[in-house]
């Protein structure tokens, strides 16, 4: 058993510790959250320097091999600098299942774009019924000649401000809750009948609601084969369930830093607050849980990279567990701290901010609980 | 559908008292006509515009508090804990409760507690004649907005510690340093503040209590925004602010006696039970509402037993207040037993505001600036949505102010189990 990881895999970890250290201090993070596109196009281009956003695609695709370890260590560096660029909507959601389902031509005309930086793309699964459901799909198409005409509304589109192109799930066939008869399209955002609203997420991040109303595409838009794309979904879910879990892992990791940090700085009664055998104990618990989590963190990564049998229910037993552990460090952390704990100033809330939305990305403790069990 | 608990019946029941236990929990036929009188006052005189910003999350302004207070305090509705001779209403502790469930049912504005519920009852407990006349009327009219200047950016938990001096010369006190994390300064025109005006011996003993006017030169006000992207706290700072001496409330140096008595009357009300048990309701009724999947959210039964344990909480915490209260008006004095008040009432704000995070999914995440929300542009997600992550975030706050839950925690080992 081995739970080290390669030489090149360290490396990737430092140069993005390095990066972070050097050019994405908080208050760089504060103003592009505050810009319009809400991150950073030339750091993005950097990142594409870096080799990460062609990291996790076969060779024959133009990436580098990378699986989902490569993931899990470049989310959760992310996590310790709270970086807002969309690495989760565009390449371990978008672009795998680009890579994974897409035609020749469809790959030819993206992922290059996609791996040098110049294009975004986001993917709209969620509805406002579904709520993590990913077979839960209404929004329609209907075969119409050689076209098919879309209909519906899909909601907290992640990325969907910067995106180029939107993969979206409709329904070609069959119920609303069917796992069969969903397919997915390649819907180019200017496409007449498309219409997005842009928002900014409490954590900085943007999303978008967006809705199809007869929009007319041709069968070539259809990404893989038609009413087959569930398993798919499933798929690069699970890859961005595991990745948004590792930069959880990595924010938690900052912000019990953060608080033992500053109650070793803070005195109160005429000695550090971290002297207070109560609030020691406290941090003690935020210390093991986030060891604890990042145990399964290891875990779900590996069986995912081996695609082992029981990968999938790894995954629901982590992303429970980071619920658990995110109320807790990122509640405990904010106490910790005090009045200052909920100041806009400081950068702990922020990291309590991102850490308290990603307990719901992809489904929340309850869900993976009950996943976990059926399972 | 699930029904909640009846919390406190709302019709009479003929007691049959078992074995000599002598408990009450039904409204007389005369409470009743209270509550009906309150009920029907409310309708009557809740101004339409204010309750439509409550009931759509758009934030209310300091017009529409002020109006709404004033509203109370010209029925005599205001000061109700006060004493009768100041303007108080001599009501029993079971209309009281009535008078604030009744108040929390309507969700009109929560009452700002430093001028009433504070620097009131520090007046006329501890003032002089001139102080009471020159006050307290104003507080009970709501002519006047006091906030409170305790914690300092040196001095949080550790409150007696503080360094903001005042120093005698003649008929003045001369005041400096900074006061932080006062609440709504930005709409106060006066302050009461703990100053050092001594400090030669124990911290505790050279403190006083001094009430500022905030029109005062050199004193600056600048705001704090919180996570939730809201200001609601300030910086106050004081440059040579001079500041008459009849200003000082009781002796120099009685500071810190009265500070412990005002932070028991802080904690009483803390827990803000009767506004929980409307948004408890206001949450199952959502839960009938939201979709999920082919049915509604009221499907999720782990989500609904998470509800209900949080209504448990609040049935529990609802009774050690009533218990309190009966001890208070059979003549005892908010204690330590209201840091237990404080803990339990904080705890339950805290979940249920999380419980409204979850109830909504992704659609908690949207976020919309005050400017956002003033607009009719149509909201992103539940109408409802926009505020349940900002008010989670701002939440934090509940265990951290009015004497953090741990420092809770220290008086009632000190002052509860003598350790
Ligand atoms: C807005 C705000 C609200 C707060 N709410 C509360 C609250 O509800 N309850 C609460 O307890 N704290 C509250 N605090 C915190 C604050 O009051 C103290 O943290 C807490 O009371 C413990 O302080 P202490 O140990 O200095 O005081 P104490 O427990 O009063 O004092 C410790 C020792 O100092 C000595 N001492 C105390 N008083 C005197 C005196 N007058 N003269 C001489 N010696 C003395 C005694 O030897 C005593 O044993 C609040 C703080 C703020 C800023
Ligand atoms: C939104 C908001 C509004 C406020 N409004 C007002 C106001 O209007 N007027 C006013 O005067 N003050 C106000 N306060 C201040 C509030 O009372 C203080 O924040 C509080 O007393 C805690 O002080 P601190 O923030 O300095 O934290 P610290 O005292 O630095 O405490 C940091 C952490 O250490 C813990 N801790 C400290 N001492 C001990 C101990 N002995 N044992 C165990 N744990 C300990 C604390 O509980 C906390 O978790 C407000 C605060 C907030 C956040």
């Amino acid at each position: 058993m081995d739970f080290l990881l390669s030489d090149e895999q360290k490396q990737l970890q430092d140069l993005i510790q390095q990066f972070i250290q050097k050019d994405y201090p908080f208050d760089v993070r504060e103003k592009l959250v505050k810009s319009e596109d809400g991150f950073s196009k030339e750091f993005w281009k950097t990142f594409s320097t870096f080799g990460l956003l062609a990291m996790p695609f076969p060779e024959e695709d133009g990436g580098y091999n990378g699986g989902p370890v490569d993931i899990m260590v470049i989310l959760e560096a992310f996590g310790t600098g709270l970086i807002v660029e969309p690495y989760i909507p565009n390449i371990v959601l978008s672009g795998n299942l680009i890579s994974n389902l897409g035609t020749q031509d469809q790959k030819d005309a993206i992922l290059p774009n996609l791996f040098s930086g110049d294009m975004h793309l986001a993917f709209a699964f969620a509805e406002p019924q579904s709520r993590f459901d990913l077979n839960d799909v209404t929004t329609s198409a209907e075969e119409d000649g050689d076209n098919f005409k879309i209909n519906g509304y899909k909601s907290v589109v992640m990325n969907g401000p910067a995106a180029d192109k939107l993969i979206v799930s409709v329904r070609t066939s069959g119920n609303q809750l069917d796992k069969s008869g969903i397919s997915l399209f390649i819907v180019d955002r200017d496409t007449s009948g498309v219409s997005l609203r842009d928002y900014s997420n409490i954590d900085g991040s943007k999303a978008s609601e967006l809705t199809l109303e007869n929009v007319v595409l041709s069968k070539d838009a259809m990404l893989g084969e038609e009413g087959n794309a569930f398993s798919s979904i499933e798929h690069v879910v699970n890859l961005a369930t595991l990745a948004i879990s590792a930069e959880a892992i990595g924010i938690m990791q900052k912000m019990n830093e953060l608080t033992l940090e500053y109650t070793k700085t803070r005195e109160q009664f005429g000695q550090a607050l971290s002297q207070f055998q109560a609030l020691q104990h406290r941090m003690v618990d935020c210390f093991m849980v986030h060891e604890q989590t990042k145990s399964l963190l290891l875990m779900a990564a590996t069986k995912l990279n081996d695609q082992a049998e029981d990968a999938v229910k790894s995954i629901s037993a982590l992303k429970y567990q980071v619920g658990n552990a995110a109320k807790l460090i990122g509640e405990e952390s904010i106490q910790l701290h005090g009045g200052m704990g909920v100041t806009e100033e400081m950068s702990i809330g922020h990291y309590f901010k991102r850490l308290t939305t990603i307990r719901t990305i992809f489904g929340n403790s309850d869900y993976h609980l009950k996943k976990y069990s059926s399972l | 559908m699930n029904k909640s608990v009846c919390i406190i019946p709302t019709s009479t029941t003929n007691q049959t008292h078992k074995r000599g236990l002598k408990m009450n929990l039904s409204f007389s036929e005369e409470d009743l006509k209270f509550q009906q009188e309150v009920r029907s006052f409310i309708k009557e005189n809740y101004p339409s515009d204010i309750k439509e910003k409550m009931d759509t999350g758009i934030p209310t302004t300091k017009e529409d508090i002020v109006t709404w207070q004033k509203i109370l305090s010209e029925k005599g509705w205001f000061a109700i804990n006060w004493p009768e001779e100041h303007g108080g209403t001599g009501w029993s502790v079971t209309q009281k409760f009535i008078f604030q469930n009744e108040l929390a049912e309507a969700n009109t504005p929560n009452i700002v507690p430093f001028g009433v519920s504070m620097c009131g009852p520090v007046i006329y407990t501890f003032g002089n004649e001139e102080q009471k006349e020159k006050f307290l009327p104003d507080i009970r009219d709501n002519n006047v907005w006091w906030c409170q200047g305790y914690s300092e950016p040196g001095s949080g938990s550790d409150l007696a510690s503080l360094k903001t001096k005042a120093e005698k010369k003649g008929d003045k006190y001369i005041v400096n340093g900074s006061k932080t994390w006062t609440t709504l300064a930005q709409n106060a025109d006066w302050i009461f503040c703990l100053v050092r005006t001594d400090s030669s011996g124990v911290k505790q003993q050279g403190i006083s209590f001094l009430l500022i006017d905030m029109k005062t030169p050199g004193v600056e006000v600048q705001p704090i925004i919180t996570i939730d992207g809201s200001h609601e706290v300030n910086s106050v700072f004081f440059d040579n602010v001079e500041v008459p001496a009849e200003n000082l409330i009781g002796e120099e140096g009685a500071g810190w006696n009265i500070a412990k008595f005002l932070l028991a009357h802080e904690r009483t009300g803390i827990g803000g039970i009767p506004h929980l048990k409307r948004e408890i309701r206001r949450l199952r009724d959502i839960t009938e509402e939201l979709p999920l999947n082919e049915g509604f959210l009221k499907d999720d039964s782990l989500f609904m037993d998470k509800l209900n344990k949080i209504e448990i909480d609040l049935v529990s915490a609802e009774y050690t207040e009533l218990r309190t209260l009966a001890a208070m008006s059979a003549g005892g004095h908010p204690g330590p037993e209201s840091s237990i008040l404080k803990i339990g009432g904080t705890d339950i704000q805290q979940s249920l505001s999380e419980l409204f995070v979850e109830a909504l999914g992704y659609y908690a995440h949207p976020f919309m600036s005050e400017s956002d929300l003033l607009s009719n542009e149509k909201r992103i997600g539940p109408d409802f949505a926009a505020t349940v992550m900002p008010h989670y975030l701002n939440y934090r706050k509940v265990s951290i102010y009015g004497g953090s839950n741990e420092v809770q925690r220290n008086v009632i080992a000190k002052a509860v189990l003598g350790l």
